[in-house]
């Protein structure tokens, strides 16, 4: 367990210097700078038109569907992971178990390809 | 030692206030952002617990998609929020029931009445016949031979999840023209084109 840790303790010290640096930068430009807003300069200069409404408006129920899709296959390569570096240990059983699994997604797979939920037009 | 504690008391402390703001913040979209947070840090203390694998997917599933899908959910409602002020005290009983059933289990969880950490179901067993490894290894050596039928009913399920997505949303829509592969290589010249021999100084 200490040794597995070990392993991770750059990336902890990146998060720690992300956090840092950012909190830090942040921080500074409220101290260091000098800050007098009025309201010239607070609107949206020489960018267009001041917003018209509120930016969540509904959008289309596609969007939805190609990300559930994309979940979907993504957790079936998530499996795939543990899979393929036991391979070795797990033998053919292993092996053909995995193919069962893939084939129930593949059916999965012939039928949105046929009733064209990949399809944009 | 004393940094594992640290980091332990930092990744549960942030994972705490993001909860807690994932419930209290008024903006749905901040609220779908702190629970992306909640996230990184479980993964951190899954990391901390020797489970790498589920730590890196839940960044790569939930961080990655879930929560995108979150994002989309909370976009397309397309809510009001003085709208949904005003349910707060209609929903307010059923709200405060399931409260109080999660908080009693968490109260008999905490009190050790179950026993939790010291493993005696079948799962555990398997386990312990394992030689011991990274916990990924762990886990593809059970997964695909010991829980077999487990692992083609996650299969099941994937299946019906798609298909009940695509039942649900997907529909013909009318006046588009589609490509069709198939009509365009079964095209013949000689359908569609025509020599026309046209004289010199008379035109067609």
């Amino acid at each position: 367990m200490e040794a597995l840790l070990k392993e991770y303790l750059p990336i902890l010290i990146f998060i720690g210097v992300a956090v840092g640096l950012t909190l830090a930068l942040t921080i500074a430009s409220f101290i260091v700078a000098k800050q007098k807003p009025y309201s010239e300069k607070l609107s949206a200069y020489e960018c267009g038109f001041e917003a018209f409404d509120d930016a969540r408006g509904q959008f289309d129920v596609r969007f939805y569907l190609v990300a559930i899709l994309f979940i979907i296959f993504d957790l079936e390569v998530a499996f795939l992971f543990p899979w393929a570096i036991t391979l070795g240990d797990t033998q053919l059983f292993g092996f053909w178990s995995m193919v069962i699994f893939l084939g129930i997604l593949t059916i999965g797979f012939i039928y949105e390809w046929k009733k064209g939920a990949l399809e944009w037009e | 030692m004393v940094v594992q504690a640290l980091a332990f008391y930092a990744f549960a402390a942030v994972l705490i206030s993001a909860g807690i703001m994932v419930v209290v913040s008024k903006n749905p979209v901040h609220s779908v952002l702190f629970l992306i947070l909640c996230f990184f840090n479980a993964a951190g203390l899954f990391v901390m617990m020797g489970a790498e694998f589920l730590a890196m997917i839940l960044v790569i599933v939930y961080v990655g998609a879930v929560a995108v899908l979150f994002l989309f959910v909370v976009m397309m409602l397309d809510v009001n929020f003085t709208e949904l002020r005003e349910g707060f005290a209609r929903y307010l009983p059923i709200g405060l029931v399931i409260g109080v059933v999660l908080l009693i289990e968490l109260i008999v969880l905490v009190s050790g009445a179950i026993p939790i950490g010291k493993a005696s179901g079948p799962v555990a067993k398997a386990i312990a016949k394992q030689p011991s490894g990274h916990n990924t290894e762990m886990i593809g050596r059970l997964l695909y031979t010991d829980y077999f039928y487990l692992f083609q009913a996650a299969g099941m399920v994937l299946l019906v999840a798609m298909i009940g997505a695509i039942v649900l949303t997907h529909r013909r829509r009318d006046g588009v023209r589609r490509q069709s592969i198939a009509k365009q290589t079964a095209r013949k010249s000689s359908e569609s084109i025509r020599v026309v021999d046209v004289k010199p100084g008379e035109g067609l």
